[in-house]
């Protein structure tokens, strides 16, 4: 189904962190669909290029919009200044810092709380009133497996994906009788600019536009949570199921050889 | 990271670095040492390796600007042709000239100059480049055309990435009726035949021939030749009139997936090509195609160069110039007839005057193109050919090349002293270097 099936003016999907390859993805894929795109990024003059390239590419509407998701109006601002209220809203926001620095730095661990969780969860809590008033809408959460589990390697950004996880678990809850799909997306590692220094394990890692069609999929099936390779979903039930006093050995070594 | 090209011979350690935007190409010029340019890769042999650093383009892909009256395409160096023809055959638009596979990008076309089944007719790539931003050694962007820095252009078609990083082209599409073409099958039972044939095809705008190489007896040298034209309205059946350029494109398959690696044996393959003879014998009729199973017949197949085993595969492409075709080909065919190594598959094709790019490999002639599992017969049987080609006056394609030596490429490119010195001069031989120019002392 592409969007003009259903009614006869295109409909709009807004994607927050729109510069992340991820974003990239599901908006080539959106547009595809039919969808006309609102793009929202912290530097939207870094959009000039995806700009011009989706229209080109999929003849459809594409416009910028500023946001900051660090921003202390939650997103208000960009939702105000949007000309319509889009059909879907896609969060690809995220940062997931350095695992060393935000354990010595409070102000580096904020940022990366408050990037993957309180900004993403605001402007979703601003977003979800809007649908439930209109009686529809997609919400699309980026978060990650990261958030299934605390580890040691990188239990900062795990948390603040833990956060959002629960927060669209909970929104979905609330909107399922107001027309509102809330989808959790829980990609696992996926070959980015993010994971660029990374080395990342061929049969865990899935591109951006393989992302781009679970997500996709998942919105025309209305899905609720999506791992988008299903190896995760068996990676994570398993470590999820190691019982506490267990797990906490299997970290690294701080002493001894290395 | 493990690298090679499409051949899967030499894979190289290499570091890898991926250009995102002007500012990361400009960076990985600035660091010590020498790099290359990458595009998707789809070079044969070592064209695209540097062990020091590889510069990834594929993200460099974006679209930039159409003009709907002009058919001028502007857009970045790493976008895929498989994503100009699905973006603007829908609109009537194609590209002049286009490679046997879609999965090359725009900066691997031009860096290689490729050449299409319609090199009489359209010639290289590069003809339809209008200009280029090139990225030079000294991390500054130039833009260059036919009128602007026009040396630094024609050194650029067919340079092999080694004058700079190109960042982003115009090109000229044309304009089509539909996306389908005309096509019809020949057969020929030996070389004369099929070189008859090719110079019997006027009006047909793409020609090429498969050659069964490994026939026995008489049968060696038995050509099947598909010609074909860009279809008009009027050649569609009344069912595809309504809707011209809407020809379904299939997907990439896996073919790895479902034949073993490296099922292709001399046995097998000399079975299946004795098949494929006997079919196209039978079946001679003019036909109706979409455009890509008949311009791009091997990405149906997906990965069908890991077919040629785990150690991977050498094509020898080499062109003979027109007046010793009949003699040169012959010799290279007899050449490979007399040795242990199995040609796989083996493509003829015509070619017309060379263009303007210094390095570019086409000439008037012919060019024969051989596929063989890369083995200790293959790597002995190529200075042969090499050493035919260059006494026919011939030279060979540096895009598939992995194995020729200086001299072999010396003899074969009268304007490589050009290159040298616009590359000496402008500082890119410190900068720009690949596995294969540093084989062949480029």
């Amino acid at each position: 189904m592409t969007a003009s099936d259903s009614t006869s003016a295109p409909k709009t999907a807004l994607i927050l962190g729109a510069t992340s390859d991820i974003a990239r993805a599901i908006a080539h894929r959106l547009a595809g669909d039919g969808y006309a795109l609102q793009l929202a990024a912290r530097d939207p003059e870094r959009l000039a290029r995806e700009v011009a390239d989706i229209a080109l590419r999929f003849d459809v509407p594409v416009s910028v919009h500023q946001f900051d998701v660090l921003a202390p109006d939650g997103g208000v601002a960009l939702l105000d200044a949007l000309p319509v209220l889009p059909d879907i809203a896609v969060s690809a926001v995220g940062l997931l810092g350095d695992q060393q620095e935000n354990q010595q730095n409070p102000a580096a661990a904020e940022r990366v709380m408050r990037t993957n969780y309180l900004g993403p969860a605001a402007v979703f809590a601003a977003l979800a009133n809007r649908f439930e008033a209109r009686g529809s809408g997609v919400l699309v959460g980026i978060s990650s497996v990261a958030g299934d589990r605390g580890r040691a390697s990188n239990y900062v950004y795990g948390s603040a994906k833990a956060g959002f996880t629960a927060f669209l678990s909970g929104l979905r809850q609330r909107l399922a009788r107001r027309g509102v799909q809330v989808l959790t997306v829980k990609p696992g590692f996926v070959r980015t600019r993010m994971t660029d220094s990374l080395d990342l394990p061929g049969v865990l890692t899935a591109a951006p536009e393989t992302v781009a069609r679970a997500v996709s999929k998942a919105i025309r099936r209305r899905r609720d949570v999506i791992h988008v390779l299903p190896v995760w979903r068996a990676v994570m039930l398993g470590i999820r199921l190691i019982p506490e006093p267990l797990f906490k050995r299997l970290g690294p070594r701080n002493t001894g050889k290395n | 990271m493990k690298l090679a090209g499409w051949g899967r011979y030499p894979v190289a350690e290499c570091e890898v670095v991926e250009g995102r935007a002007h500012q990361d190409v400009a960076a990985a010029i600035g660091q010590e040492g020498t790099l290359i340019p990458r595009g998707n890769g789809r070079s044969y042999g070592d064209a695209a390796l540097n062990p020091r650093l590889t510069l990834s383009m594929q993200s460099m892909n974006r679209l930039r600007s159409f003009d709907r009256d002009t058919g001028v395409l502007r857009c970045e160096a790493g976008v895929l042709l498989a994503d100009i023809l699905s973006v603007f055959v829908p609109r009537g638009w194609f590209p002049p000239v286009v490679p046997g596979t879609k999965f090359v990008t725009v900066g691997g076309m031009i860096a290689a100059d490729v050449h299409g089944k319609n090199h009489p007719d359209s010639g290289t790539f590069g003809r339809h480049v209008i200009s280029l931003e090139l990225v030079r050694a000294d991390g500054t962007g130039a833009r260059c055309s036919r009128t602007e820095a026009p040396e630094l252009f024609q050194a650029t078609l067919g340079g092999m990435g080694l004058t700079g990083v190109i960042l982003s082209a115009a090109i000229q599409l044309v304009p089509t009726e539909t996306a389908f073409f005309r096509k019809e099958t020949r057969v020929a039972r030996d070389l004369d035949a099929t070189l008859a044939l090719f110079e019997d095809s006027g009006g047909w705008t793409h020609c090429v021939a498969w050659i069964d190489c490994l026939a026995s007896g008489g049968g060696r040298g038995r050509a099947v030749l598909s010609r074909g034209r860009p279809a008009a309205i009027a050649d569609l059946p009344v069912e595809l009139q309504s809707s011209p350029l809407q020809a379904r494109s299939r997907k990439g398959g896996r073919i790895a997936g479902i034949i073993p690696p490296g099922a292709l044996r001399r046995g097998t393959v000399r079975l299946a090509n004795a098949a494929r003879y006997r079919r196209s014998v039978a079946d001679v009729g003019p036909k109706l195609v979409p455009y890509d199973p008949f311009l791009f017949p091997l990405d149906g197949f997906g990965d069908w160069n890991r077919l040629y085993g785990r150690r991977g595969l050498v094509q020898y492409q080499c062109v003979v110039p027109e007046q010793n075709a009949a003699r040169g080909l012959q010799a290279l065919l007899d050449r490979v007839g007399a040795s242990p190594a199995s040609p796989f598959l083996a493509v003829l094709k015509r070619f017309g005057a060379a263009g303007e790019g210094l390095m570019s490999f086409p000439m008037a002639g012919y060019t024969l193109a051989l596929d063989f599992p890369v083995a200790r017969e293959t790597l002995d049987l190529i200075p042969e050919l090499d050493r035919i080609t260059a006494e026919h006056g011939g030279r060979v394609y540096l895009a598939k090349d992995a194995s020729a030596s200086p001299s072999a490429i010396r003899a074969g490119y009268r304007h490589l002293d050009a290159f040298d010195a616009l590359r000496t001069g402008s500082g890119a031989r410190q900068k720009f270097s690949s596995a294969l120019s540093e084989r062949l002392a480029l």
